[in-house]
């Protein structure tokens, strides 16, 4: 077996070479080079952690936004709401105000009709009489040949009016 | 190797100084650039240039820096979960450790016989995996002494052992923790040297049976070269699993030192 039969001649140089390759991998490659790569890495697994945590943040944020905006939706919505009942309210008093002013104004001209209507009625109905007294007359004095006096006429036209 | 024939399957672990350095030498111990330290060599600068590639450092990254990525994010995980975040400090040497030894298992894989060089796996010796085991118990220790200092001899006694049995429950503990670097260390060795003398037998077999005769070759050589396929890929499973092992207990053993118990 070389490795011992030749250990006497070779030890030395065999961990010479060793410490000195080994050196040159741990001093040049394990500390100088690795740390580099390694700092790599971890940068790039911070910054995607980063990037995931900002990713997370705005999803809150777009998730607050949005409640945000529900809030205020139906805050507006109550309020075009409110808006809308009062102008309602509003535009019914108004027109219940204006039905009675126009009620008024046609009770006012309803009731002026009504008197002139009357005055009217009380007009006819006296030419009624008038006329009628007259034709009582003329019936009384063609039939008994008796001027009857106009006083007398009035009364029994009057009378019989009064009767129906 | 032999003539005729015999295959020596442990040649293949023998070490051999290259380009003329046999005597090459600092303080009188023996430095010479052999074949194992070409392949640390190799496994060293693999890395590199693999490390490299994931140094464009993009924000979404390409295949390149994605693998790259992968390899320290794993580590990274390794320690955390076995660790905590203290673990995270240790990522450097435990990256080193575990891409080191795996390029080290992989690239003794390569079938570079093809082209006439000889592959050489260099965690098939001790003397290599036993540094590697020495100096990831010694940060166990230093980190330990640092961080709790004599408290740290609590580490032998776990919790809820009655008074009387501490004085047995010390000692064993204590040999169990003194075994680790070389449980650590011949753990890969045996693993390594083992799968490759599997291969390099049943290539053997192969070799010798077809020369033998066609009868031979077609049923012993045939049956060992369909078995050799599935070796080789449990022996990269295995190359990986070893890196994977050396890591994860390396990190098992820090965590005593950063968290007692």
């Amino acid at each position: 077996m070389p490795q011992i039969a030749q250990i006497a001649d070779t030890y030395a140089s065999q961990i010479f070479w060793l410490l000195l390759t080994f050196g040159f991998v741990f001093f040049v490659i394990g500390r100088g080079m690795v740390p580099k790569v390694q700092a790599t890495a971890d940068a790039r697994d911070a910054k995607i952690t980063g990037d995931l945590d900002a990713a997370k943040a705005a999803f809150a944020r777009a998730d607050e936004v949005e409640a945000d905006y529900r809030v205020r939706d139906a805050e507006s919505r109550t309020a075009v709401q409110a808006t809308l009942a009062k102008a309602k309210a509003d535009a019914a008093k108004a027109s219940e105000a204006k039905l009675a002013a126009a009620d008024a104004e046609i009770q006012v001209k309803i009731g002026a009709a009504e008197a002139r209507i009357k005055a009217a009625t009380d007009a006819a109905m006296a030419q009624i009489e008038t006329v009628a007294a007259d034709a009582a007359r003329d019936m009384v004095a063609r039939i008994s040949g008796v001027e009857a006096s106009d006083e007398a006429a009035r009364n029994a036209v009057k009378a019989a009016l009064a009767h129906g | 190797m032999a003539e005729s024939g015999k295959i020596d399957p442990m040649h293949q672990f023998a070490i051999e100084p290259l380009f003329g350095t046999d005597h090459l030498s600092i303080g009188g111990f023996n430095i010479a650039f052999t074949n194992s330290a070409l392949y640390m060599v190799a496994a060293a600068v693999v890395l590199w240039i693999f490390v490299i590639g994931g140094m464009k450092r993009e924000l979404v990254p390409g295949r390149w820096q994605m693998a790259v990525e992968y390899f320290t994010g794993f580590i990274k995980n390794l320690l955390i979960s076995n660790v905590g975040e203290g673990g995270k400090k240790y990522i450097p040497y435990v990256f080193s450790l575990f891409m080191f030894i795996l390029l080290a298992n992989l690239l003794g894989l390569l079938p570079l016989g093809l082209v006439g060089v000889h592959p050489f796996t260099f965690t098939s010796h001790f003397t290599a995996t036993g540094v590697l085991a020495i100096m990831s118990f010694s940060i166990v220790l230093i980190v330990g002494f640092w961080k709790h200092g004599l408290h740290f001899f609590s580490l032998f006694v776990p919790h809820g052992t009655p008074l009387p049995m501490i004085p047995v429950i010390f000692p064993i503990e204590l040999i169990s923790f003194m075994v680790r670097p070389f449980s650590l260390g011949l753990r890969l060795f045996v693993a390594m040297t083992a799968g490759h003398v599997l291969l390099k037998v049943l290539a053997g077999f192969v070799i010798n049976s077809s020369n033998a005769g066609p009868g031979f070759g077609l049923t012993v050589g045939a049956a060992s070269f369909v078995l050799m396929i599935g070796i080789s890929a449990l022996e990269v499973l295995v190359a990986v699993i070893q890196a994977y092992v050396f890591a994860l207990l390396t990190s098992v053993y820090i965590n005593d030192a950063e968290n007692l118990h």
